[in-house]
């Protein structure tokens, strides 16, 4: 399945990197969070917020699946936080901003392109050489990791069930006693 | 101004005494089918991205920033983004709320003839007293839905009648808790808390999904502003507009005429009205009347926040605080000065101090808890162990905060909004009250913590000017418990709103929401700034007297 902003040797940088950030973010497919995030405004609506009320993982229509149209403010602050501001003045009314995108890439090149055939002590050297970096794509790795699966990540629910997390429990909800027991 | 608890409860009040309202909601609305007021969009789920990460509530920190600053030294100010931003959204602070709506109790509203003076401090009598707002807190608990035992709490005020709700289902973590308290000869209760434990008001009981502070509730089981601004909108005599920007009470002779708004494409327009009711919330509501050339000098002072005093525990056996209501027990002992407390305010120099409001409480989300632990092959284990959110527990004091002249909000000189308009400017700092009583009953929770076999402990604040900006603990108060920003009182040297609320220097300005507090109490300031607005509006209409019990 073509990304939908990484080209296919920096979407493998970014899968191994997270791999070490979080083991068995591959599996959860992390990076594919990060791509959805990076790559929000090539789906009409953009994939910034999923739907509601219910996901139907727990009863109910499947309204996650269906991403919320943004407004025109909407997407001016989300295009600017991803895309970067870029010399567009609507942009830009309280000076430049780097984008998501752009500081990805830059990460990328950090990290260099070698890095998946890297032993995984050289990966770990390298991100942590990236402090910047690294924690801009840890924080990403566990929202990939522990978010509804309609982001891209948590897939088939695998990071939830690594934790014994329910997730999203609407319309079931927990029973009294659920609440209350041990 | 603002569609949120105070300007919902307003705008109900208003259109049923017959009068025509036009709400005006900066946000977007999540909330209603504006078509049809009695459809719901569907658009709050369980969904920890989307509330928690990507502002889906407003206000985007990029769009609408404010800064922040401790105080002059800062220069023009030290932080700009995010500062204590609360839901700038259809239905506003009342969506992400986890709904504890307790009462003030009676020493609230005088506790500067009570306790006595503070040096450095603005403490000042309210200019009404519990009795003249009893009515309106019954109205305003049956208005939301309020689940609660009117006689469990030993320290509550006096009422005029039993909730309208019992309360909810205890958290397991809460049933801890509230047993080790109480072996300390504390007194835990049920927390009052807006969100149906029965089915009430058209709306389902609550089922106990766990995503409730911060979030919207999918079922709406909460009591968020929904029935008022329903009720407001289906007497056709009410016209909600989202994502419009007040940004001028226009001003002729003394008397509002009306105001100018920036609608969603961008373009200016001008409403005339008789009234202008403003309910932006602390931070905004100076904001507008700063913005509106209003010149009182002390609009924007005695800025109040909650100061959080946060002590948890590390268990040993798991307590799944993401199952329940958030928060379903408090205790309210550390509202009233002990003994043990005034020698620990002598030894502070303080001739007094008290705490607040403790929820028992727990940490339910996982992104939040990931991202707490560091990354490697250790997270996996962390994060099944989970020793930040499955096997901790604690409290959150909401501590009073005293109002302080030099705590304010006024405009930022160089950031503006997406629109053009300068941003809140927020400058505070701690007062040595609200340090020391932190410090004291930090350590009578930790006290509590080991009762319930607590592997470790740790306390924190919020705010702790010793953090850097950006994380969760940092200068900036996490507390989204805002007030005083546009003091009530009889006398217009020393208040800027009459005791109903109404701009000493205009007077067809009403405030309904927390700016109006003149002390903050140690409880949150929902279900007082609710009762207050239906005062207020009310008052506006012709009459005081609350409708009798249907």
């Amino acid at each position: 399945m073509p990304h939908l902003f990484f080209a296919d040797d920096d979407y493998a940088v970014i899968e191994a990197a997270c791999e070490r950030l979080i083991p068995g973010a591959t599996d959860a497919g992390v990076a594919d969070y990060i791509d959805g995030l990076l790559g929000a405004f090539s789906t009409e609506p953009p994939r910034i917020w999923a739907g509601g009320p219910f996901s139907g993982r727990h009863g109910g229509d499947a309204g996650f699946a269906s991403f919320i149209p943004l407004t025109r403010m909407d997407e001016l602050a989300w295009r600017t936080r991803i895309e970067g501001s870029g010399g567009i003045p609507e942009r830009e009314f309280n000076g430049p901003v780097v984008g998501l995108q752009e500081r990805y890439c830059e990460g990328i090149a950090a990290l260099r392109g070698d890095f998946t055939t890297r032993d995984p002590d050289e990966q770990d050297a390298r991100l942590h050489s990236h402090p910047d970096f690294t924690a801009l794509l840890y924080e990403h790795a566990c929202e990939g990791m522990y978010g509804a699966p309609e982001y891209g990540g948590n897939r088939s629910s695998s990071g939830w069930r690594a934790i014994d997390f329910e997730g999203d429990v609407q319309p079931l909800g927990y029973t009294d006693a659920e609440v209350s027991r041990p | 101004m603002g569609s949120g608890p105070g300007g919902s409860a307003a705008a109900d009040v208003l259109t049923a005494a017959g009068w025509s309202v036009v709400i005006f909601e900066k946000g977007r609305n999540h909330l209603l089918d504006l078509a049809d007021p009695s459809r719901l969009k569907g658009d709050y789920s369980n969904d920890e991205i989307k509330f928690t990460v990507r502002h889906f509530l407003g206000p985007d920190p990029f769009l609408e920033p404010r800064t922040f600053r401790r105080n002059q030294s800062d220069g023009d100010h030290a932080f700009v983004g995010d500062v204590n931003n609360v839901p700038s959204t259809v239905g506003g602070g009342g969506v992400h709320a986890d709904g504890k709506l307790p009462r003030f109790r009676e020493d609230d509203f005088h506790m500067h003839s009570e306790h006595g003076p503070i040096d450095a401090a603005a403490l000042a009598d309210w200019p009404l007293t519990y009795d003249d707002l009893e009515p309106f807190y019954a109205e305003a608990e049956r208005l939301v839905g309020v689940a609660g035992d009117a006689g469990a709490n030993p320290f509550a005020a006096p009422r005029s009648g039993p909730y309208p709700m019992p309360p909810g289902a205890p958290m397991y973590g809460a049933t801890l808790s509230a047993g080790a308290a109480q072996r300390l000869g504390y007194h835990p209760y049920p927390a009052p808390t807006g969100a149906n434990s029965v089915p009430y008001g058209g709306r389902p009981a609550c089922n106990n999904c766990g995503f409730c502070a911060f979030y919207g509730c999918p079922i709406h089981a909460k009591g968020d502003p929904l029935a008022p601004l329903q009720r407001a909108l289906l007497t056709g005599r009410a016209e909600l507009r989202p994502e419009t920007f007040v940004s001028k009470i226009n001003v002729n002779n003394g008397m509002a005429t009306g105001v100018d708004y920036v609608d969603t494409h961008g373009a200016t327009h001008t409403e005339t009205a008789r009234h202008v009711v403003l309910a932006a919330g602390a931070v905004e509501t100076p904001r507008l009347l700063l913005l509106s050339g209003l010149e009182h000098p002390l609009i924007g002072r005695h800025l109040m926040f909650h100061f959080q005093t946060l002590a948890m525990a590390g268990l040993r056996e798991r307590v799944h605080p993401h199952r329940g209501r958030s928060v379903t027990h408090v205790h309210d002992d550390h509202l009233v000065p002990d003994e043990r407390s005034q020698r620990a305010a002598h030894d502070a120099g303080l001739p007094w101090f008290r705490g607040g409001m403790v929820e028992h409480c727990g940490a339910s989300a996982p992104i939040q808890e990931a991202k707490l632990y560091p990354w490697g092959n250790a997270h996996a284990r962390s994060m099944r162990e989970s020793p930040l959110r499955e096997r901790m527990w604690g409290f959150t004091m909401q501590g009073e905060d005293l109002p302080q002249w030099t705590n304010r909000v006024d405009l930022d000189p160089t950031v503006r909004d997406v629109r053009g308009f300068p941003v809140a400017r927020i400058t505070y700092d701690s007062h040595r009250f609200e340090l020391a009583a932190s410090a004291h009953y930090g350590e009578r929770l930790t006290e509590i913590l080991h009762g319930m076999d607590a592997e470790w402990t740790v306390t924190t604040t919020s705010p702790d000017a010793s953090f850097p900006y950006g994380d969760f603990i940092s200068p900036i108060p996490q507390s989204k418990h805002v007030m005083g920003t546009a003091r009530m009182g009889a006398d217009p040297s020393t208040s800027v709103v009459d005791p109903y609320g109404r701009l000493h220097d205009v007077p067809n300005i009403v405030v309904a929401d927390s700016s109006v507090f003149v002390t903050s109490s140690g409880y949150g300031p929902t279900l007082t700034l609710v009762a207050l607005a239906l005062r207020a509006a009310r008052a506006l209409a012709g009459g005081e007297t609350p409708p009798a019990i249907e």
